[in-house]
């Protein structure tokens, strides 16, 4: 195999949207009347959202706000989750009695999407950021609990026996062995977790909330602003890949052991 | 007569297998006493895992008893080490914790374990990878790993079960000369399964043939020649010879 230069795989990433960027240009530059502005007006938009000093209308200098409202929820929310869901997988995947109560529940209430909790949750927690963050936990909750009730029922039964007879007691099997060998299963539903609570938290607030970046975009549309939403849904766009990219970077440092990880 | 380190008195295990019985192994008798090296061959399905792994203390004997040190086995312990022959590593865990596990395991403090693991690793000829997981190891080296952490548990029996029946034949053969020598300088007492008729000759004190439907022991041949022994002499040829024919069932 010859050897491919370090620039190809960034070159080629860049070079479909760089593309996909001209093309907008020239389908929306210089038109009279155009549903979507063209990309030099959207950034031009993005930078008075920022940092102001452009427009100086009611959105600018917002963006950090909204930014750090819904990151703070989708954290809090997928924060709380992994908390509750962690140590119910563990008890559900060990414990039989526990499993044997909780399990058919859990399974039965996991079909209902997250988009259908809404209402509910707008009823008993009010319109607002409370509502946004039950849907994020709620989101966050399943993958995680899913995945940790798998991994810590999959651990390979000879690592059990290898540790039995090196004279671990059964005291301590479960942190010597269980949970080292089911944190591969443990970080996917981590991860998956953290990208769903991302999806959600932007759902979550486009009905009352007033700050966040979901609401920033409802309150944008119903303005007409076209080139604020499209700056919204690039914000989201990019604060959800850096956080995926930064959570994928402690799972290879965690699993820097496991083949399919490190 | 002195006391022998494991002895297994009339012992006979039964599986319950899809509403039938099985007779894994019916009423066997072995007697081994301190720092022997002792095969176990036999056809597949004659019992030589069940036998070894009610020795570990895995399964429970239906009938008879399993004494080591005139004790009964109960359980799984430190001082009966097990060699898979799927190695049985921790992935998560370097060659050194690996080899360190048994010790922590038991509360050892954090210094003499280090110091234990370090020498154990440089035993097995692994210093250099002292370092890696498992998923970066070879076979060889892999099992060398789970040779090491028995021994650095201070296992006094060692049980194998077809510890080499996944390598090569040259690694094979360059484990075997090592496990000799590490069986001869730790005064070690081995309980080694194998299919291979030669490696059995190769090791072992006493070769226990085994046969099954049900499994059962049917002969304990001891072996006289001295190591490092060559597959080539008359002598290793006559009892390969015998061997074969014990397994085939007529003698
Ligand atoms: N857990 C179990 N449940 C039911 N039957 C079992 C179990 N373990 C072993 N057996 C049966 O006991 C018999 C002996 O099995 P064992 O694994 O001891 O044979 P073996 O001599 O080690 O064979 P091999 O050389 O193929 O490893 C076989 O008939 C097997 O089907
Ligand atoms: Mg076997």
């Amino acid at each position: 195999m010859t050897q491919q230069p370090a620039w190809r795989g960034p070159a080629l990433a860049a070079a479909f949207p760089l593309l996909a960027l001209v093309a907008w240009h020239f389908a929306t530059s210089g038109r009279a009347y155009s549903l979507i502005p063209p990309p030099w007006e959207v950034w031009l938009e993005l930078r008075d959202l920022a940092v102001g000093g452009i427009y100086d209308d009611a959105f600018s200098e917002t963006l950090g706000t909204h930014a750090l409202a819904s990151m703070s929820r989708a954290y809090g929310g997928f924060g709380l989750a992994a908390l509750v869901a962690l140590p119910l997988g563990m008890l559900i995947g060990r414990v039989e009695i526990i499993r044997a109560m909780l399990d058919p529940t859990l399974q039965l209430l996991r079909p209902v999407p997250v988009t259908a909790w809404l209402p509910l949750a707008m009823i008993v927690f009010g319109l607002g950021p409370r509502s946004a963050f039950f849907l994020v936990f709620l989101g966050a909750f399943y993958p995680i609990l899913i995945n940790t009730i798998f991994g810590v029922r999959s651990v390979e039964p000879r690592l059990f026996e290898a540790a039995a007879m090196l004279g671990v007691s059964p005291s301590a099997t479960f942190a010597k062995v269980v949970l080292p060998a089911s944190l591969p299963s443990i970080f996917t539903g981590l991860r998956l977790g953290l990208g769903l609570s991302w999806v959600v938290i932007v759902v979550g607030e486009m009905t009352g909330v007033q700050t966040g970046l979901g609401a920033i975009i409802m309150e944008a549309r119903q303005l007409s602003r076209t080139d604020i939403v499209i700056c919204g849904m690039a914000v989201i766009g990019v604060l959800g890949f850096a956080s995926d990219k930064l959570i994928m970077l402690f799972g290879q440092w965690l699993l820097r052991w496991s083949p399919q990880h490190g | 007569m002195v006391e022998p380190i494991l002895d297994v008195k009339n012992v006979t295990k039964r599986f319950a297998f899809n509403n039938e019985t099985v007779t894994a192994l019916a009423n066997a008798n072995l007697t081994i006493q301190k720092g022997e090296f002792v095969c176990l061959i036999g056809p597949s399905g004659c019992g030589k895992s069940t036998l070894l792994r009610m020795v570990a203390g895995f399964e429970t004997a239906s009938e008879g008893e399993l004494l080591m040190w005139t004790k009964p086995v109960q359980g799984p312990g430190p001082d009966r080490g097990m060699v898979f022959q799927d190695y049985g590593l921790f992935p998560w865990l370097t060659v050194t914790k690996n080899i360190g596990f048994g010790p922590a395991a038991r509360g050892r403090p954090a210094k003499e374990v280090k110091e234990t693991a370090r020498r154990f690793v440089e035993m097995v000829g692994l210093t250099r990878f002292a370092d890696a997981f498992p998923h970066q190891l070879s076979g060889g080296m892999k099992q060398r790993v789970a040779i090491a952490r028995v021994l650095a548990n201070e296992a006094e029996v060692v049980l194998m079960d077809e510890p080499f029946g996944a390598l090569d034949a040259m690694t094979r053969e360059r484990l075997q000369a090592e496990l000799l020598e590490i069986w001869e300088a730790q005064k070690l007492t081995v309980l080694f399964v194998t299919h291979a008729i030669e490696e059995a000759i190769v090791l072992a004190d006493r070769v226990v043939v085994m046969s099954p439907g049900p499994g059962r022991i049917v002969a304990d041949e001891r072996i006289d020649i001295p190591r490092p022994r060559d597959p080539t002499s008359p002598e290793f040829n006559e009892l390969r010879r015998r061997l074969s024919g014990l397994l085939a069932g007529h003698h």
